[in-house]
């Protein structure tokens, strides 16, 4: 029989099945083939907080969304065009997402009378045919699929039946026609010890593979031409990666020793494996007996000459909340990373939230103003790191960085970047020559970033003491003088200001006057980016401008926001930007506001600015 | 160390600031012997850290002519490891007392000590609260009335260095404020041990506490309540020197030299005995038994620091010359023409 292959522009695919069902890692590998063929992509990892809830349970369903192109894309896209679901509880989570005409691919094997009880199905929905007249439903045995492919290897029936997941894979493969190699590469190196898993993987890729070239239930194959990128060397990236990667490159160029102190926390853990790895650059890495020593320790390693990282997620930063007040005080370069996650409290430790903002903006007792920025894409994780550290070093002062579960966990090609391009990163201790008549002031400033002195333990002549006390100007002596302690919060505050002297101005997307501007800051920058494009192309005079910095906020950020008549502040928080922006700007801006724990998707973005401007 | 250490005085390492405790606090007592025992340690000046918590001990680090850092209430362990792990040639001192280290503070001591860092703790016991004038602490005996305990405090009071002990702390030392010169030697054995010392001071708080240890320093009750631990030697004390501390089975007992028992059947100190250690640690604070001081506890163990900076030199040994750009640059790239 014939094969039909049709072009399309892009797809968004959805994996989705039970946490012991490797959803996460089918959607990686998914995810590298779709970039190693130069498709342009963006994913979003969906998994629950339990490691293993109980099998079958709606509860323990994880999934892995990817949308590829042959265009330009800035996000992990809103609705599926095809679910692939493990179980009933997959399908009963996700399918209610699914785009209308959409695909839904089921595992047959798995929809038992005690499973679809377990999620809530009184009937089978691969048989009662509610599903038929709304989507396009495959019913494929993949668990016998795949025990039949192995059936001669000697290895137990329950390992077999995890292949499931690389049948699955396998399927998409051929659908979407996409080499095996690099998978089957994978998979020697992954399970090198035990061949016979790798065997038995294979065997279930290609068993999926085969299945969609030869039976005659697919009829067609999707081709996404690629994308369109700028030229370069590209490869994958994922957003903790990115920016595990960001803070080894601001140690190396600016020759500092890297010093990492952190406690375990979603969605964070994964910058500290990442680090911890890469001991052969001189990284130290040092897991803390809780959040507090993870942010202390690194504030004594910056006072000995260290750069100091800690990264955590909102529940850390409450407890770090203390020594950031005394790296303040102190004026010691450290980076604060927070992957914020849904909150208050433990709240949602797995989904993503950016409502962490005026936790970075104000959540420290007394005038503690700190430097505040945010990555915007996974990519973006890397830069947005160096500068984090950057920014700290040059002016002395610790600097929040803001990342969200969604930027951490999710992925997206990423021109690779050369270290000797990176800005400049020069650090310079202080020394004998910084005596004044002998005597060393260790808060007597630079003119212009108004950064004290780096004097590092085990300097002759400098030795000096700093504290949490209000230190009096220039000397750093303990002073209770109440014109100093006002003139220090004063410059405290005048040294965070300063960092806008170098900072880039907002640039505008689209329209740069008009009816609407929508603003955005961290991960909601894609669905902004879509949004805007898909307005423009229906003739609305609309503008969108990206906050890098926060705090502070870029010079020419006013005139910019009053040559529109609307501005809308799409947030994943109950309205935190907005109130900053009215604060400082006095202008009527209109949120979006959503706290679902996944991200904003530009059709709301686009349905919330249609409402607007009309 | 470097070879070519600079002579020092006392006054090399007395800052230019005021000190301000209460006039006839202990803490000033334990201020000189520092300063006056450091410019035999053998150290660049330059290469002395102190850190501090908060309290009226963790004001220390002002007095103190070195690199010093007065941080935030109960994190001086922490921060003191940053310090060390990015310059573990640093000589690295943490100044504590009962609330900061033992209360606020107890979990970053006890990991300090479990780990092992080449730190020297001092930890001043005054067995109340100063700073904040007057609570209870962690160490205070119960039923003790003070301003947040006006019917006497409920908590069962814990002993620093069994904490320690148990903590799995390689040296653990006391002495008292006003024994000088045991000061000075505990002082100089801390910085001599490798990995991280447990020094406990009984410091006199006068105005919120004053007497808590007078029976361990009083000219003529001492003898008889301190008992002064030499390595090697039998645990003797008294005016006559003429009790000491015996084994009943696992259990210390006191008896009397003469008819019944000699000196040979009197327990003798081996500082690597951790059995002993800890029977030690408990007889303090016990009307039946004189309290120890001196170094009951000192075992040589790796340090923190030694096993990691061996780790990154092997890391470094099978990657030389690892750099970022190839780690950008590595897994599946695809180029874009």
């Amino acid at each position: 029989m014939g094969k039909i292959t049709e072009q399309v522009d892009e797809v968004v695919i959805r994996f989705a099945g039970d946490s012991g069902d490797g959803m996460q890692l089918t959607g990686g590998r998914f995810t590298e083939t779709t970039a190693i063929i130069g498709n342009d992509l963006s994913t979003l990892p969906d998994f629950p907080a339990e490691i293993r809830a109980p099998a079958g349970s709606l509860a323990g369903v994880s999934a892995f969304q990817i949308k590829f192109s042959s265009k330009d894309i800035h996000t992990p896209g809103d609705k599926p065009d095809v679910l692939v679901a493990m179980n009933p509880a997959a399908l009963k989570v996700h399918q209610k997402e699914v785009a209308p005409g959409g695909t839904i691919i089921c595992n047959a094997n798995a929809f038992t009378l005690k499973n679809l009880k377990f999620a809530g199905y009184e009937t089978n929905p691969l048989e009662d045919k509610t599903l038929d007249d709304y989507f396009t439903l495959y019913s494929v045995e993949m668990g016998k699929m795949v025990s039949l492919a192995n059936e001669d290897l000697e290895i137990s029936s329950k390992i077999i039946d995890r292949t499931k997941n690389f049948f699955a894979l396998g399927l998409l493969f051929w659908i979407y026609d996409r080499p095996l190699e690099s998978t089957k590469k994978w998979l020697g190196v992954k399970f090198a010890k035990k061949p016979e898993i790798v065997e038995a993987n294979i065997r279930a890729l290609d068993a999926g593979y085969n299945y969609g070239e030869t039976t005659e239930i697919f009829t067609t194959r999707y081709k996404v031409d690629k994308a369109d990128l700028p030229a370069g060397t590209y490869r994958n990236v994922v957003g903790n990666y990115a920016l595990s990667m960001g803070l080894a490159a601001a140690a190396e160029k600016s020759k500092l020793g890297l010093f990492y102190g952190g406690y375990p926390i979603t969605p964070a853990s994964d910058i500290l494996h990442t680090l911890s790895a890469w001991k052969h650059l001189g990284i130290k890495t040092f897991q803390a007996e809780d959040e507090i020593a993870g942010i202390t320790s690194v504030l004594g390693a910056a006072f000995t000459g260290d750069l100091g990282i800690t990264a955590t997620s909102g529940p850390g930063i409450a407890l770090k909340g203390e020594a950031m007040g005394l790296a303040v005080m102190a004026e010691l370069p450290i980076v604060i990373i927070n992957v914020q996650r849904g909150g208050p409290s433990t709240g949602l430790p797995t989904k993503t939230e950016q409502s962490d903002l005026m936790q970075a903006m104000y959540g420290r007792n007394g005038e503690a103003p700190v430097p505040v920025l945010a990555s915007a894409t996974p990519g973006d994780c890397f830069f947005a790191a160096y500068e984090a550290c950057r920014i700290a070093v040059k002016y002395m002062t610790p600097v929040v960085l803001l990342t969200d579960g969604y930027l951490a966990n999710g992925s997206e090609p990423w021109q690779v970047p050369k270290v000797d391009d990176l800005p400049d990163f020069d650090v310079s201790f202080a020394d004998e020559s910084n005596l004044a008549d002998g005597q060393f002031l260790s808060y007597s400033r630079d003119k212009k970033t108004l950064a004290r002195p780096w004097a590092i333990p085990g300097t002759p002549g400098l030795e000096h003491r700093i504290g949490g006390i209000e230190t009096e100007d220039l000397t750093g002596n303990v002073s209770y003088d109440p014109d100093n302690h006002h003139y220090m919060v004063e410059t405290r505050a005048k040294k965070v200001d300063a960092i806008a002297n170098e900072i880039a101005s907002s640039e505008i997307f689209g329209s740069k006057s008009g009816d609407l501007l929508i603003l955005s800051w961290g991960g909601t920058k894609g669905a902004c980016r879509s949004a805007t494009e898909a307005l423009k192309a229906d003739g609305k005079k609309v503008g969108h401008l990206h906050l890098r910095w926060i705090n502070p906020f870029p010079k020419d950020l006013g005139e910019k926001l009053i040559k529109f008549k609307n501005i809308l502040i799409p947030e994943i928080n109950y309205g935190q930007l907005i109130k900053l922006i009215r604060a400082e700007f006095l202008v009527d801006a209109q949120g979006l506001n959503q706290v679902r724990g996944k991200p904003i998707s530009s059709a709301d973005i686009q349905e919330a600015s249609n409402k607007l401007i009309g | 160390m470097s070879e070519t250490v600079k002579t020092y005085t006392k006054k090399d390492f007395t800052s230019d600031q005021a000190v301000r405790w209460c006039p006839g606090c202990g803490d000033y007592a334990i201020l000189a012997q520092t300063q006056k025992v450091f410019p035999d340690l053998g150290v660049d000046k330059e290469k002395f850290v102190f850190i501090s918590g908060i309290g009226c001990s963790s004001r220390f680090p002002y007095y103190m002519d070195t690199y010093g850092f007065h941080t935030i209430h109960g994190r001086a362990p922490a921060i003191a490891s940053g310090v060390k792990l990015a310059n573990p040639d640093l000589s690295v001192w943490v100044v504590t007392g009962d609330g900061d280290g033992l209360s606020i503070g107890g979990n970053h001591t006890i990991h300090l000590l479990r780990r092992n860092l080449d730190i020297n703790v001092m930890l001043f016991n005054n067995r109340i609260y100063g700073l904040t004038k007057g609570q209870y602490s962690p160490t205070s005996e119960v039923g003790k009335i003070t301003k947040s305990t006006p019917m006497g405090s409920l908590d069962r009071p814990f002993n620093p260095l069994t904490v320690a002990l148990g903590a799995g702390s390689t040296f653990v030392s006391r002495t008292i404020d006003k024994e000088l010169k045991h000061m000075q030697s505990m002082i100089k054995r801390s910085h001599a041990h490798k990995g991280t010392s447990f020094m406990e001071i009984y410091q006199n708080c006068n105005i919120f506490n004053d007497g808590a240890f007078s029976s361990q320093t009083d000219r003529d009750q001492k003898a008889e309540t301190v008992l002064i631990l030499e390595n090697g030697q039998p645990m003797l004390f008294g005016n006559e020197m003429n009790k000491g501390v015996r084994l009943d089975g696992n259990k210390p007992v006191i008896v009397d030299i003469g008819d019944k028992w000699s000196v040979d059947d009197v327990l003798v100190h081996d500082e690597s005995d951790y059995v002993i250690a800890s029977i030690l640690s408990n007889m303090s604070y016990q009307t039946d038994f004189p309290d120890p001081i001196g170094v009951l506890y000192a075992v040589e163990s790796e340090t923190y620091e030694e096993t990691m900076v061996a780790q990154i030199n092997e890391a470094i040994k099978k990657k030389p010359k690892g750099n970022v750009q190839e780690i950008i640059n590595a897994g599946d790239t695809w180029v874009v023409k």
